[in-house]
């Protein structure tokens, strides 16, 4: 046989190569239809987004890239100008973006509410509990195992700040354990080691069932989770798809659109995973509490 | 179980997350194979002052951690970033520059024991017979194919079962940028163990098909 044919198959795999390169360039154009929206776990996790997303994209032609962080790692992106829009859930570090002009819109979307879980044979007593301090107080006294994200996700800036309530550094403490992921990750971790966990409603009822955690503490109005989208001042960022994120707040807060969030998962789970409240302010919403 | 009876029904989803999967660690280990084969032909066959320098950052290389490579590349790719204005941050192509830079040092360094340990004295008869300097240097690629296939397994092992880089630079977005180890993380978030379950599985078989294929390849029978 003649040597180039030996030579046969490296060629094969270069054009295979060279091929594939190419292919791999073709999707490298930026386009205005991108939007870019930074959002936290829960709105993903409870698979809310995955069925609002499509209906938008549907409707106007836009595609909706979203990346499930931490509310910290979402503000912090919106901050960089790499995100065009955020539904976040932190109301003050929220309201530093629009004091600094960061943020050139921030409109409340819906909320849920947070709660206290835990193991089933309650080790520290807390079931019942009126307050959610009342309840950490309990937890830190007996030394139970409690489970943070860790992570300055909305959901662990709210746990710290009732930790400050009763005045109480948990950082370090033998029973205090950090995840530093995401909730369902964190429930999780909390499940297995029979720990107490503070989650959003939405998350832990889209995965009660495979957790076996009950839930220990709800109602108290410090545990509402209220969520705002926020569109990315283009004046701040010049690259930002403004329009773009416009159109997915305003599609967030359309009626039709609100309905099918107060709509989401009542049929699985018998109760709704997120209360829409487009229109509403802030206050209004603790007071209604 | 649910976990196989996803894999025989052939869930849409599934298929397009491991297409994509296949797609970018695919083009990774090929750029990483255009780039990291004559890295390592040189350092293997040329003397000239930091070789060892550099041979040493190879070899480090090939231990790069995926999230270290995942931070990098997102800082160059950010909208703000060195090379924002290319709109690559939470695409595939972004994945596949993570991918292959993790690969080549791994390609470049196995690439360069194999021909390094190749025998001098062929070089010097090919050379002898009047071969040109790319003839001789094609020459010796054929003879150390052994391990350059090896290179490029060890490449593609590396960049398919990674999950840190391609999870920071692609977002692990639905339809655009999930692949199998980041949809897999993020099912067994959401408590979805059967379908985590359907996509480690899928991601072995897929590694040890390509492998296989690979192998094949490697241990093929010369031609004569």
């Amino acid at each position: 046989m003649q040597p180039w044919k030996r030579m046969k198959w490296l060629q094969v795999v270069g054009a295979a190569l060279l091929v594939l390169a190419m292919a791999g360039c073709g999707n490298a154009k930026p386009e205005n239809s991108r939007v870019i929206l930074a959002t936290t776990t829960s709105t993903r996790d409870t698979g809310l987004l995955d069925y609002l997303i499509p209906i938008f994209e549907e409707k106007t032609g836009y595609s909706v890239d979203y990346v499930a962080v931490g509310t910290g790692q979402a503000l912090a992106m919106g901050q960089r100008g790499e995100a065009d829009v955020l539904l976040v859930h932190s109301p003050a570090d929220e309201k530093k973006l629009v004091e600094d002009g960061t943020a050139d819109s921030r409109r409340l979307v819906m909320h849920n509410d947070f709660i206290i879980v835990g193991p089933p044979d309650d080790p520290a007593g807390i079931k019942g509990s009126k307050k959610a301090a009342e309840a950490f107080q309990k937890i830190a006294d007996a030394g139970a195992l409690f489970i943070s994200r860790g992570d300055e996700s909305g959901t662990h800036k709210k746990e710290l700040a009732i930790w400050k309530q009763i005045g109480l550094e948990p950082a370090g403490q033998t029973w205090y354990q950090e995840t530093g992921s995401g909730m369902a990750d964190t429930l999780n971790v909390a499940a297995e080691k029979g720990g107490y966990c503070l989650t959003d409603r939405g998350t832990y009822l889209y995965r009660k069932d495979t957790l076996g955690l009950d839930i220990m503490v709800e109602g108290d109005p410090i545990l509402l989770n209220i969520y705002h989208v926020m569109t990315i001042n283009p004046k701040k960022f010049d690259k930002v798809n403004a329009e773009g994120a416009k159109a997915f707040a305003d599609f967030l807060l359309a009626e039709e659109t609100q309905k099918l969030i107060a709509e989401y998962g009542v049929d699985k789970y018998g109760q709704p995973l997120f209360f829409a409240d487009g229109g509403k302010t802030e206050e209004e919403l603790m007071n209604q509490q | 179980m649910q976990a196989f009876r996803l894999l025989i029904q052939g869930d849409p989803e599934i298929l397009r997350v491991t297409l994509l999967t296949l797609r970018v660690s695919g083009t990774a280990t090929l750029v990483s194979l255009l780039l990291g084969l004559p890295i390592g032909l040189i350092l293997a066959l040329t003397e000239f002052p930091g070789r060892r320098f550099l041979i040493s950052l190879i070899n480090t290389g090939m231990g790069l951690p995926p999230v270290v490579v995942g931070l990098w590349v997102s800082i160059f790719l950010w909208r703000y970033g060195p090379l924002g204005f290319l709109g690559l941050m939470y695409t595939p192509t972004a994945m596949i520059i993570a991918q292959a830079v993790i690969a080549t040092p791994m390609v470049a360094g196995i690439a360069m024991a194999g021909i390094a340990q190749l025998d001098p004295k062929l070089s010097l008869q090919i050379q002898a017979l009047g071969a040109s300097r790319w003839q001789l240097w094609w020459l010796l690629i054929r003879e150390a194919r052994l391990s350059i296939l090896a290179a490029v397994i060890g490449g593609f092992g590396a960049v398919i079962s990674e999950v840190g880089a391609s999870q920071m630079v692609g977002g692990n977005i639905l339809h655009k940028t999930r692949v199998l180890t980041t949809a897999t993380v993020m099912e067994v978030a959401k408590g979805h163990f059967d379908m985590a379950i359907a996509l480690s599985l899928i991601l072995m078989l897929l590694a040890y098909g390509v492998t296989l294929l690979l192998t094949l390849l490697q241990h093929r029978r010369r031609p004569s």
